[in-house]
């Protein structure tokens, strides 16, 4: 089975998050990036585990600037085989699905899984725009991916409970948690990815059609007030006026 | 003792991070998950009953804990120096006492066999300890010869086709479990000769060394040696001398001092969250002058050490770091984590002293750390008879 795993780059969870140009661009000085953990604990997980049961090539997909070579890296060191960068600023939803597509189009890959989201834009776009561009069927946050021939099972998290869909090949996927259990790297793995391909292929011509305009903290965590245990009546004044939740 | 999330983060004030590279990163953030997902959840546990897991070996040899730096035809990683001290960064961190398995494991066990030993003997046992299926440990000090081990009385005498080994190790990291053992002792010409001890030789035991206030999490033992029958191709035919053990300490040591700047991280990473937390006299206790005196003074100790030891492992790759350098980062690093330790403590008021927190734990460990593999004070004498030229110790 031909696999092709999308992953993108997220801020490390302890990251201090600040914005530059008047709020309307990511401060990245000092930041430490990761693999998006939805791609890299589910989906590129899921796929290896799919292609150390049945066979196969699992293949690494980021649209992203050359620094992003050291994410690329990590995931050929938890085991893919080969990866492709394609060399553009990511900043668009659309714009990334279709470089995606554009080069998934001519490789006929079995499935293409992606994470639900990215921890840092949550925008939960690029798998359905791939499955869209390519017209293969799309099911999305899927929590558990088995196969039988050229049938998948996926079980969904649905309100109240799951639902399980059944699918044949090739058909794109985004992968959400339960699909698999994150993987540590092991030494030889590292060592591994030294030498496995990562090719670096030009941005198809794709316009950007969104821009972020303003970006603005969640407000904190405001501090606490403490209420005598003989005034319970005080408590209930400020829940109504203040916090005004009763 | 629920264990809480370990949600440790470096400090690197100084961006050091800028001075590795992305493979190095990669290596660091590897070990550091490992430890995060196997070590932290239980490591208070283990020590608490002062036992090691078991199920470490597996996951250190994974992750490369192993001989990082011996060649990959003999089963190691072919890493450089300055990965071989990140992976002892990232095992103090957690622990002292899994820093020191794997320190023994690489430093005192593999490294010997590397550079010493016989092609048969690196084919025999190399391969076996990178992936943890053999363990070993290190028996130079004795009960009577710590800080000068060329006093040393175990001995071997020739019987022609083997030797008869007599004596006994004692402060033996890993002795209880090891598989083989690298023994220093004297021949009859009183040179110092190294060779590995098989468990199963007859007359050769490794009683547990048991009431450790220290390392509790690292197994310690003796080794008793009676009358062992050791086979000739069991010695390493190339080296005589102090400066066979001596070169698997300056190993270790280096090792060391990337360690102890682990378990110096994770006090301070520790005191200064629970420092903005704590809230005494209506403010953090991170506001008062007091307890910022000891963080700043921290933080700009675990600044140098960093960037003392990243030029020193710069100079180990260039095979140009000697012995000097090497003690005096050993001794300057554990000490700074000794102190960084005793202080975060305080920070943690009472809650410093249970194991809620690492602080005691590595507060202990260091105790052992700043004593083994050179003390405190031998480390001063050797920086002393570097720059004067005049041994004091003798
Ligand atoms: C937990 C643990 C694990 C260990 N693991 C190993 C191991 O795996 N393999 C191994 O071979 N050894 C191991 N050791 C032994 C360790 O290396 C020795 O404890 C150390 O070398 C000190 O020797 P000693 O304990 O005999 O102390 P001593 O040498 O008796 O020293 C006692 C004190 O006297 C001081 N002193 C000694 N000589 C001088 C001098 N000339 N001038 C000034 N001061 C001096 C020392 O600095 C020290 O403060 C371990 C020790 C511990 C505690």
């Amino acid at each position: 089975m031909k696999i092709l795993v999308c992953i993108s780059k997220s801020p490390d969870t302890t990251t201090k998050i600040a914005f530059k140009e008047n709020n309307a661009q990511f401060d990245e000085n000092n930041v430490q990036y990761i693999v998006n953990p939805y791609d890299e604990w589910y989906a590129l997980v899921r796929a290896l585990e799919l292609k150390e049961a049945g066979g196969g090539n699992v293949t690494i997909i980021n649209v992203g600037l050359a620094e992003n070579d050291a994410i690329i890296r990590k995931a050929l060191a938890i085991g893919a085989d080969d990866a492709v960068r394609i060399d553009a600023d990511p900043s668009d939803a659309l714009y990334v699905a279709e470089q995606i597509a554009a080069y998934a189009k001519a490789q006929n890959f079995d499935l293409i899984l992606a994470g639900k989201e990215t921890i840092n834009y949550n925008g939960s776009a690029i798998g359905g725009m791939i499955s869209e561009l390519l017209g293969l069927p799309y099911i999305s946050l899927a929590t558990k991916l088995t196969m039988a021939g050229n049938t998948a099972t996926i079980e969904q998290d649905i309100d109240g409970g799951t639902q399980v869909v059944e699918c044949d090949l090739p058909l794109v996927i985004s992968a959400a948690k339960g699909m698999a259990e994150q993987r540590i790297p092991n030494m030889r793995g590292i060592m591994a990815a030294r030498t496995k391909p990562l090719t670096v292929v030009s941005a198809v011509d794709s316009a950007k059609l969104t821009a972020v305009k303003l970006y603005t903290l969640a407000a904190g965590r405001t501090e606490c007030k403490y209420i005598d245990a003989s005034t319970p009546e005080k408590l209930i004044e400020l829940l109504h006026t203040e916090a005004k939740v009763i | 003792m629920a264990a809480k999330t370990d949600n440790f983060q470096h400090p690197d004030y100084y961006l050091m991070d800028e001075l590795l590279t992305d493979e190095h990163k990669l290596i660091r953030d590897t070990v550091r998950a490992w430890v995060k997902k196997e070590v932290s959840p239980i490591v208070e546990e283990a020590c608490q009953k002062a036992e090691f897991p078991k199920q470490w070996i597996k996951g250190l040899a994974e992750v490369g804990a192993f001989g990082p730096y011996i060649p990959v035809e003999y089963g190691g990683a072919g890493l450089d120096q300055i990965s071989y001290g990140i992976i002892m960064q990232e095992l103090e961190r957690g622990d002292s006492g899994l820093r020191s398995t794997a320190s023994v494991q690489s430093s005192l066990v593999m490294f010997p066999i590397y550079t010493f030993g016989t092609e048969e003997q690196k084919k025999k046992y190399l391969p076996k300890l990178a992936s943890g299926d053999l363990m070993g440990c290190f028996g130079l000090t004795e009960p009577d010869h710590g800080s000068n081990p060329s006093g040393m009385i175990s001995n071997i005498k020739d019987k022609g086709d083997h030797y008869i080994l007599n004596g006994a190790k004692m402060w033996i990291s890993n002795a209880p479990f090891a598989d083989i053992a690298v023994v220093w002792a004297k021949d009859e010409n009183g040179d110092i000769r190294g060779m590995v001890i098989e468990r199963g030789m007859p007359g050769f035991t490794t009683p547990e060394t048991h009431g450790k206030w220290s390392l509790r999490a690292s197994a310690t033992g003796e080794l008793v040696f009676d009358n062992v029958k050791v086979p000739k191709e069991n010695i390493f035919p190339n080296i005589k001398g102090l400066k066979g053990p001596l070169s698997c300490l300056n190993s270790a040591r280096y090792g060391i001092a990337w360690g102890a700047i682990g378990a110096a991280m994770d006090c301070y990473h520790s005191a200064l969250q629970y420092s903005k937390e704590r809230i005494q006299f209506g403010k953090p206790i991170a506001g008062f002058q007091l307890t910022q005196k000891k963080l700043a003074e921290m933080i700009t100790e675990i600044t140098k050490a960093q960037l003392f030891t990243w030029r020193l492992g710069v100079l180990k790759n260039e095979h140009r770091a000697t012995p000097g350098q090497i003690s005096m980062a050993k001794r300057n690093n554990v000490n700074m984590a000794l102190q960084i330790a005793r202080e975060a403590r305080q920070i943690h008021g009472g809650m410093g002293i249970t194991g809620e927190y690492p602080i005691m734990r590595h507060m202990m460990n260091l105790e052992s750390v700043i004593t083994y593999e050179g003390t405190h004070d031998i480390h001063l004498l050797i920086t002393g008879m570097d720059v004067t030229g005049i041994a004091a110790f003798e």
